[in-house]
């Protein structure tokens, strides 16, 4: 606003608009605060981490010895032999996220789809008017509930019907199996992750220009195969964006986790075969969440924040893949 | 070949045939996709219908009246284990003081974001800080919360660490709450200014009224009830977590207040919440009593599935059309910051 100098207008005025000014720069300074916070949030994080990584150095993302093992010297301050007391090797921990996050992205991906093309194309009014609230809610359900749930009605069912005692027996000299396993975790996972993809895909949809869909229709193409060969098509960039913030979220799922993931950091091993599926794995922020009762103990404290620094800059990269991925939908003039 | 030697407009319109547009005439793969769609939104019907049904039952199975009063004991003992009156408590605690600081904070991100977005590199880097804060994982902010309370001007937040303690405190946990709940007020309130139309700003400006007085008078009150909707999204996001509560909030079972001075005491001390009682109380914590567990659990998703129909109920009939109406699921997902 071209506004006069303030010295020129009448008192009131003036007040009025030293005011406006004063609101802008609050404003400006709260929005620049907020983005100091945050980044001051990254560094303050890697800073803390910075010991435990520089102890190990590379290794750290590497496998090696036991991780509870490596925990536990740290809490009780006596080094294992050959070791200093901060070495830590943090890959079984690394490999049960990406392998609970990766079998729930890919079942979620597929669900989601499915269901946000039900949603915009298939249903009707009322049954439309059913599915959304339900998707609202799945996302509101806390955490702990889902964990709940999983460990007490899901755990017990698939350990008494799924895992057979013989399978049990093949493994028993490496690790119990029970339910709190993979497949436990990343089924409900892929339940709380749902929503967020379903709500996205949607609106992707959505965006898809009518006239679009109408051409497709109208050359004698069936609502199916305009689905897949034009709407799919353009909004798969907003398809991939959705997956990669789901998978940020799923990393940093802790509490349904550490409840239902199984109770040891067990690198479950895909050359198992079936078996793999019922093993149990500990993902970083599962880890996180059942040790920070040890966060007074220096050395245990720096490992700790060494794994939420490993899981706050995925978390970052993840926002700016998020973003990356939808860029290609510019081309097309669609906005979702 | 004969209907092509007769003028259409001899052909009553209702002699055509039928469009064949019946799901029974396309191939066999479109029909299986077709009904695999139906089959998945049936299907999270089906679940969420088992979760809340699952829960009412084993809920309304243990809930008794004296859970809600009495305070939780450490015992393993089910009749001496007491009930969650005190985690009520805290989760109401951590809840007003995390929305009491989010609500306005985030609603001036939104406003500053919406309306003023200059200049145009920190708006791009404070809209991105926020998609990045709500990408964070809760057990992240809470470790970040840990290590900047108990230390400086923000000590007396807490009891400060006597004994081993890092700072955990009600205030402590509220405050980092507030992170959580933030990005949905900011993209709640961004996203409804951004549907306010240029016009309503104009007439505004030509009545002489400056931008301040727009925002205050003008806008914000036309979007009362999408902020509503975006505050309480937040409340809900802060009566779920766990993560949070178990390292700010130290995870007493009963709420110990410091000192002597009643609500201050309280607020400076450590407690539980809902959340953080059903997980003592699951097979995972050290309580270890699934009836408690489930009846806490029961009460927990009754406020949650409350706080979803009062936001269905507030924003209502906002959004036109036939969008399925997400409220915050989809957030500021790539509205905000480098998009723009």
């Amino acid at each position: 606003m071209a506004a006069a100098p303030a010295s020129q207008l009448r008192p009131e005025l003036a007040a009025a608009v030293r005011t406006d000014k004063r609101a802008e720069l609050l404003l400006g300074a709260l929005a620049f605060g907020a983005f100091a916070l945050i980044a001051f949030m990254v560094v303050t994080v890697v800073v803390k981490a910075w010991p435990s990584f520089s102890y190990n150095g590379l290794n750290w993302f590497g496998s090696g010895g036991d991780v509870s093992t490596e925990l536990r010297v740290m809490r009780e301050g006596t080094p294992l032999p050959g070791h200093g007391l901060a070495y830590f090797r943090a890959w079984p921990l690394i490999w049960g996220t990406v392998v609970t996050t990766v079998v729930a992205v890919v079942l979620a991906l597929v669900i989601s789809t499915l269901a946000a093309v039900f949603l915009t194309e298939f249903a009707p009014t009322r049954a439309r008017r059913a599915v959304e609230p339900v998707v609202r809610l799945l996302a509101g359900v806390p955490s702990v509930i889902y964990g709940l749930i999983g460990i007490l009605a899901l755990a017990p069912w698939i350990n008494e019907h799924l895992i057979s005692n013989s399978r049990k027996q093949s493994v028993i000299y490496v690790v119990q199996l029970n339910g709190a396993n993979l497949t436990t975790a990343s089924l409900i996972l892929t339940v709380m992750i749902l929503p967020i993809m379903i709500a996205l895909t949607a609106n992707a949809l959505q965006s898809v220009p009518d006239s679009w869909r109408e051409g497709s229709a109208a050359l004698g193409v069936n609502r199916w195969r305009t689905i897949w060969r034009v709407s799919l098509r353009t909004a798969w960039p907003a398809i991939a964006a959705a997956t990669v913030l789901a998978t940020a979220r799923a990393l940093g799922e802790a509490v349904m986790l550490a409840m239902v993931a199984g109770g040891t950091a067990f690198a479950a091993n895909p050359l198992d075969g079936l078996t793999f599926f019922f093993e149990p794995v500990r993902p970083l922020a599962a880890m996180i969440f059942q040790e920070s009762e040890g966060l007074t103990i220096a050395t245990l404290s720096h490992t700790i924040y060494a794994m939420a620094a490993v899981l706050l800059l995925s978390a970052t990269m993840l926002s700016f893949a998020g973003w990356a991925a939808k860029q290609p939908m510019k081309r097309y003039g669609v906005r979702a | 070949m004969a209907s092509l030697s007769v003028s259409p407009a001899a052909v009553p319109p209702e002699a055509l045939p039928a469009p064949r547009e019946g799901v029974s005439s396309w191939p066999l793969i479109d029909r299986v996709c077709y009904w695999l769609c139906w089959v998945t939104g049936i299907g999270l019907c089906v679940i969420a219908v088992a979760i809340v049904a699952f829960m009412f039952v084993k809920g309304i199975a243990y809930l008794r009246p004296e859970l809600f009063v009495k305070s939780p004991a450490a015992s393993l003992r089910q009749t001496q284990s007491g009930g969650f009156l005190d985690p009520i408590i805290g989760t109401f605690i951590v809840t007003a003081i995390g929305t009491a600081v989010a609500a306005p904070v985030g609603i001036a991100l939104g406003v500053w974001l919406s309306e003023y977005r200059s200049p145009r590199w920190l708006a791009r880097v404070v809209g991105s800080s926020i998609e990045i804060l709500a990408g964070v994982p809760s057990i992240v902010l809470a470790l970040f919360g840990l290590l900047i309370v108990s230390k400086g001007f923000l000590s007396f937040l807490s009891q400060g660490s006597p004994q081993g303690s890092l700072g955990e405190s009600f205030l402590c946990a509220g405050l980092f709450m507030a992170l959580l709940a933030m990005p949905l007020i900011v993209a709640a309130t961004y996203e409804a200014l951004e549907q306010v139309p240029n016009r309503v700003r104009e007439a505004s400006f030509a009545l002489g009224k400056t931008r301040a007085t727009t925002i205050w008078r003008v806008l914000l009150p036309s979007i009362r009830p999408s902020m509503a909707g975006g505050v309480v999204l937040g409340m809900g996001r802060i009566i779920g977590d766990t993560a949070i509560v178990t390292v700010l909030l130290g995870l007493t079972i009963k709420n110990e207040p410091v000192g002597s001075t009643p609500l201050l005491g309280t607020l400076r001390g450590t407690g539980s919440t809902l959340t953080s009682y059903v997980y003592y109380n699951s097979p995972a914590g050290e309580g270890n009593s699934h009836e408690k567990a489930y009846a806490a659990a029961f009460v927990l998703l009754m406020v949650v599935l409350l706080l979803n129909a009062l936001v269905t109920r507030i924003t209502r009939g906002r959004e036109p059309g036939r969008r399925p109406r997400w409220y915050g699921l989809t957030g500021l997902v790539g509205r905000l910051g480098w998009t723009r």
